[in-house]
């Protein structure tokens, strides 16, 4: 744990000072990503459920949120709220489905469910289609600070990322974060000891979209956009690539994948394809080479868990 | 003109037909999916991109080598088969004592890779391939007209498709590989050598999706992309259909192709997410598939 504080307070200097060093909208994007890639991570590292569709909440979560705020007049707080709840539905309704089979259909099951809800978007009209939902006021948060402003933008996004952040980390270590790694460790044996197994997934499965949703949500009034990218399965794919990379399982992990990935693709941007042709590799060598993860590797050196 | 329910007849026959070709791929990719998954305990996720190598391949092989569709049929499956086997012996094989889902995730990166060099090379638009000169035209049914090639690609996928049932059900080499699905240690003392069993599968599954890829070619344009999404609905039919039985792997394939067709007759906006519903109604319904048992 005394290990686990010390990053945590690395990790917090780093983000607050960042702004002072790197381009803001940058680092908003990485905390958005990383969050994104901390509640997939709370999926598959400590419930050993590997989703292959959570782009869907992602997305959802960003067109409710830019839908409210800019045909609803909604404040951001509400409009991020608004569409974090979304996803909250979108993630019992889609688990109750999905809980229903394990291991490999269950991702099979989440990539069919994701591409149906992409397929509802591209058709739905208050999506705006291929253009999406463009210019979303970013307004003012609980009335009185401007958003515009991209300072206060950055530390409000700062804020979210944490209380996401600090949220899991709180549920790792609760009695129901050790139920679930007791599920993923051996479930027969945890059925044995008297757990319903399958409620305490399908808490993990709710919880874990609940905040890609509030990962989303964020994004969109951040970037002012919501877009068909974000529900389409190759961001399902992105988010398991930024965690597999930055270390399964692990707490630090997927915030560490998520800065690589998007900085790889901040300077790779402009060769189109080529992106997902690393993507591809890194995939391959993570799986083939690198199971662990950067942050999994500097733990297992220091034999302490990150 | 006749009609039926308040649709024109050519039109819900046209469908119907659209439905039986996307339906012969549909069964023809999860069908290899399910030879794969039975014996590597793999969910190939190349799939898609190995069925867009055979149109490429036979692409390429009538523009560069002027080699026609006829030898393109046999030699497709046989080159992305063999780079199959190459896959399987470099990479997977090292997977077999890991989770399942590191073979899914490998195999994920593996088709973003094959995928994003062709997208490098060719652009996202598609490429047009002939129709062979002996399959061109069609015959008019009187209630429809039924083109030769959509005609023969049904005939052959169906053919296909038995003829692997055959093999795996009722010959000695289907009974080794069921048994090595049921327990491979106790079919290795036996003398069989399971590993290249294992090689050989993966590329018979492979060269199924080539096979596939280089019929689809006359019919949809090749492109890189081709298989990306298709991959995904053959997903949601290997769900629905459960891996447990080869023939139920061909018969849901089948099925949901002319369900999918009949929907866009009658309710056009429905026909992308059909089959995503259907197996979200199995899945209430029959958790394990219409076909398979529950592990």
């Amino acid at each position: 744990m005394k290990h686990q504080k010390i990053a945590f307070v690395v990790m917090l200097a780093i983000f607050a000072a960042a702004p002072l060093v790197v381009y803001p909208v940058f680092m908003m994007k990485v905390m958005c990503f990383a969050l994104f890639a901390c509640a997939f991570n709370l999926l598959i590292g400590f419930g050993g459920l590997l989703s292959f569709g959570h782009a869907m909440f992602l997305g959802t979560a960003g067109y409710i949120a830019a839908h409210a705020a800019k045909v609803w007049g909604f404040p951001p707080e509400l409009a991020i709220l608004a569409g974090t709840f979304a996803a909250f539905v979108l993630g019992v309704v889609t688990g109750l489905l999905a809980i229903r089979r394990q291991g490999i259909y269950f991702a099979m099951i989440t990539l069919a469910l994701a591409q149906m809800i992409y397929f509802f978007y591209l058709q739905a009209p208050f999506t705006h289609g291929e253009d999406g939902i463009q210019s979303v006021p970013r307004g003012r948060l609980f009335g009185f600070i401007d958003l515009t402003n991209i300072f206060a933008m950055y530390y409000t996004v700062l804020v979210v990322f944490f209380a996401g952040f600090l949220l899991i980390w709180r549920t790792i270590h609760s009695p129901f974060g050790q139920v679930l790694k007791a599920i993923r460790e051996n479930e027969p044996r945890a059925i044995s000891l008297g757990y319903d197994t399958t409620h305490y997934k399908f808490q993990a499965y709710v919880l874990s979209a609940t905040l890609a949703g509030l990962a989303g949500a964020t994004k969109a009034i951040v970037f002012q956009l919501a877009s068909l990218t974000d529900a389409h399965w190759t961001m399902s794919g992105e988010v398991v690539l930024m965690t597999l990379l930055g270390g399964l399982g692990t707490i630090f992990g997927p915030v560490v994948g998520a800065l690589i990935i998007i900085t790889m693709e901040n300077y790779l941007a402009h060769l189109g394809a080529w992106v997902t042709i690393v993507q591809g590799v890194i995939f391959v060598i993570c799986v083939l080479t690198f199971r662990r993860g950067v942050i999994g590797e500097i733990a297992n050196f220091l034999k302490k868990p990150l | 003109m006749t009609e039926i329910f308040g649709v024109p007849t050519q039109a819900l026959f046209g469908q119907l037909l659209i439905g039986l070709i996307n339906g012969s791929f549909y069964a023809l990719l999860s069908l290899g999916l399910a030879v794969i998954f039975g014996l590597l305990n793999i969910i190939n996720f190349t799939h898609g991109a190995q069925y867009m190598l055979g149109a490429f391949c036979a692409y390429l092989l009538l523009n560069k080598l002027g080699v026609g569709y006829w030898w393109s049929l046999a030699a497709a499956p046989l080159i992305v088969g063999a780079l199959g086997m190459l896959i399987e012996r470099l990479m997977l094989k090292h997977l077999y004592k890991l989770d399942h889902l590191y073979g899914l995730l490998l195999t994920f990166g593996l088709a973003l890779i094959i995928q994003g060099v062709f997208r490098n090379e060719y652009g996202s638009s598609g490429q047009p391939y002939p129709i062979p000169q002996e399959l061109s035209g069609g015959h008019n049914l009187g209630f429809m007209f039924l083109p030769n090639y959509r005609a023969w690609v049904i005939a052959v996928s169906l053919v296909v498709c038995l003829a692997t049932w055959f093999v795996i059900e009722r010959t000695k080499l289907g009974s080794y590989l069921r048994a090595a699905t049921e327990n491979p240690a106790l079919v290795q003392a036996f003398g069989i050598n399971v590993p290249r069993m294992i090689t050989l599968t993966y590329g018979f599954g492979v060269a199924l999706a080539a096979f596939g890829g280089v019929m689809a070619a006359p019919i949809y344009q090749v492109s890189p992309q081709m298989g990306a999404d298709l991959i995904i609905v053959v997903f949601a039919v290997v769900v629905i259909g459960g891996m447990g039985s080869i023939m139920g792997s061909i018969l849901t394939g089948f099925g949901l192709g002319v369900i999918e067709g009949l929907t866009k007759v009658f309710y056009p906006e429905a026909s992308n997410t059909v089959i995503f519903i259907i197996m979200a109604i199995v899945l209430l319904i029959k958790p394990a598939g219409l076909f398979g048992t529950q592990k």
